[in-house]
């Protein structure tokens, strides 16, 4: 065993030693020495800086995104995401719609989640109106949101895994969503735009049978669930790639506006559906919301993972427990919001969703702002990007969960 | 002093409502505004609360940043929802019937624009700015509105006490063409870098109805024409075919 180590690659010269007879303690802390000496050099050469473009076409973008990022070796030293590509002005557009017409295009602000879209401008026009959905309605409409939850958060459990290289997970996620999608389809007439959600209660009731079968729908949600908790979070990759990556501390959260399972993963313990449930059925439900204390990549999925499970526990209590009776409440023909201002939000799959309604007893509203999830979610990107390493990029938006057409509106 | 406001405010807005909704106290909301008015005194123009629902508070433009780091402080309102404007003039093009199918469904002299209104705690200019906190702790949201006078568009930028706020500012800087001094990255966040205007103000047209009749106006209007029942109508739609 030689002690002179080779220049160019610090390690021992001469042929490969076998580790554990040769290689003395003394002269791996040598190894490991020469090593940090070089990172050291590394650093102290001043390098130019290389700015990484990922998009607008970039399969962890979810849609048009783009991200431009400096590095500085592997770590990114700043990092911002550029909008836009996708701004369709829904909130200019709102203004030349009437109350009812303004669904069609909510729908397609978060595009997996489209029920859920719908239901907190109607929740703020109806509460400008005095106008209360029915009991059957209000079942009815959590028990879509639900759906529209449970169908949008399992795709993110299988795209997840995607996006750190397990390619298995979408494929059982499109599988099992499709059962969702067939509810959602059942009764609407849409597996994506919906459209189903009116002032004053829904546009027809339920198929015969339904219940039935989106039970045992649940049963296989809770399934897939199962599965991929130990397909994909038992994984010893999986959870090396996504613990402590990405951690947002629940100060910081707040401070940008997180929601839904992002803020409650940072151990924010709050949810629209406990805490600030108007017109919904949920306080009719026995369930529980899942907090997280870590804040990281792997809190996030654990938190959806939970609350996709969750979910299919309201579907069901609501279902056992739904009232009969109209699903309308009684609206005028041509409806004409009176004048005033009222903002709604709910828990959206992706967050808090909230639509600030300006009437000015026309047919048409006023002002619309939009509050969407993602939008807030994704603010905290340049802060929470910087410093980390370039595959961890993806790892962090992947784990934010966004959807472009949430974030451009 | 600390509730006039909202006590000569609230029963103006409930008295038209039924009896049922009216005398329904809110003491979180009470006590909440009774404690920004303690700390903030005159900042304070208008306010008004929705029992049960919201508390909204007009503030002077100079005490902007003031007052929702006094929301944020005393009332812990850490969790910041969105920051946007209003602009409260009545659109000059309506709500863009210039196409002929338009004219035939209401006639030409549709295009009166109304005078200026304005909404839940007033408001005397053009332009207005709100922003949106929220206590999770307390489970209270309060909206924060300012009026800005026309001839200068501009308000302290709430950086400072919100750092998620950036992009908040940024949309209502290139949607309003509201200046927010100190902020230090004022680019479009939508809009390509070369587009002129401010497309959510209300003279701002929207170029596509312009051009094509819009077709979903006529469901919206001879519905009740052709099969009207005449009890569930209303009646000021008859007068305008």
């Amino acid at each position: 065993m030689t002690d002179t180590l080779d220049p160019r690659t610090g390690g021992p010269t001469g042929p490969r030693p076998i580790i554990e007879s040769t290689v003395s303690s003394q002269e791996q802390m040598r190894y490991i020495g020469q090593q940090a000496a070089d990172a050291r050099l590394n650093v102290e050469i001043e390098t130019e800086g290389m700015t990484l473009n990922m998009g607008p076409q970039h399969p962890a973008t979810h849609g048009t995104l783009r991200l431009v990022a400096k590095l500085d070796g592997e770590q990114v030293v700043s990092a911002e995401p550029i909008m836009g590509y996708m701004h369709r002005g829904y909130e200019k557009l709102t203004e030349v719609r009437t109350y009812p017409q303004v669904t069609t295009l909510v729908n397609r602000i978060d595009w997996l989640g489209s029920f859920a879209n719908e239901v907190p401008f109607i929740l703020a026009a109806e509460q400008l109106m005095e106008i209360e959905a029915p009991p059957r309605a209000k079942w009815i409409r959590t028990i879509l949101f639900e759906l529209s939850r449970i169908s949008n958060i399992a795709l993110f459990l299988g795209d997840m895994g995607v996006q750190l290289g397990a390619v298995t997970p979408v494929f059982l996620a499109f599988r099992d969503r499709e059962f969702v999608l067939n509810q959602v389809e059942a009764v609407t007439g849409g597996r994506f735009h919906p459209n189903f959600d009116r002032i004053g209660g829904l546009k027809d009731d339920l198929p015969a049978g339904w219940i039935e079968e989106t039970k045992a729908v649940m049963v296989k949600m809770r399934a897939f669930c199962d599965e991929l908790e130990t397909l994909l979070m038992g994984n010893e990759i999986f959870q090396a790639r996504c613990r402590g990556i990405g951690v947002i501390p629940p100060a910081v959260a707040q401070e940008y506006g997180l929601s839904g399972a992002n803020l409650r993963a940072s151990g924010v313990d709050w949810d629209m559906r406990r805490d600030n449930n108007y017109g919904m059925a949920y306080d009719e439900c026995d369930w529980k919301v899942w907090t997280h204390p870590d804040g990281d990549s792997y809190a996030r999925y654990w938190v959806r993972l939970q609350e996709t499970r969750e979910a299919t526990y309201i579907v069901d209590q609501l279902l056992d427990s739904m009232p009969s009776g109209p699903i309308m409440a009684k609206v005028p023909r041509i409806i004409k919001v009176p004048a005033g201002e009222a903002y709604v939000a709910t828990e959206n799959p992706l967050g808090a969703m909230g639509y600030y309604i300006v009437s000015q007893g026309e047919l048409t509203p006023f002002r619309v702002k939009i509050r969407s999830a993602s939008f807030s979610n994704m603010s905290v990107s340049p802060w929470v990007l910087k410093g980390v390493f370039v595959p961890d990029i993806i790892t962090i938006l992947a784990s934010l969960y966004f959807i472009l057409g949430d974030i451009d509106r | 002093m600390a509730e006039d406001t909202a006590t000569t405010e609230a029963p103006a807005e409930e008295e038209t409502d039924e009896e049922v909704a009216a005398p329904e106290p809110d003491p979180a909301r009470d006590a909440a505004l009774a404690m920004l008015t303690e700390l903030l005194g005159d900042a304070i123009v208008e306010s008004h609360i929705e029992p049960g629902r919201d508390l909204w508070v007009r503030v002077q433009r100079d005490a902007w940043v003031e007052s929702i780091q006094t929301a944020r402080d005393s009332l812990r309102c850490y969790w910041i929802d969105f920051l946007s404007a209003i602009d409260w003039m009545p659109s000059p093009y309506g709500r863009e019937m210039e196409a002929e199918q338009d004219w035939i469904i209401h006639g030409r002299d549709i295009k009166e624009t109304p005078a200026m209104e304005s909404g839940v705690a007033g408001g005397e200019t053009r332009f207005q700015v709100f922003a949106r906190v929220y206590s999770i702790e307390n489970n209270l949201g309060i909206t924060f509105k300012a009026d800005l006078p026309d001839d200068d568009l501009r308000i302290e930028t709430l950086l400072r006490t919100y750092a998620g706020i950036n992009w908040h500012e940024r949309e209502a800087w290139e949607m309003f063409g509201i200046h927010f001094d100190g902020h230090p990255d004022l680019r479009a966040l939508y809009l390509p870098s070369g587009f002129e205007g401010n497309p959510m103000r209300k003279d701002f047209p929207l170029l596509a109805r312009r051009v094509k009749p819009w077709p979903g106006i006529v469901d919206v209007e001879q519905m009740p024409e052709v099969e009207s029942p005449g009890d569930d109508a209303p009646s000021e739609e008859g007068g305008e075919a």
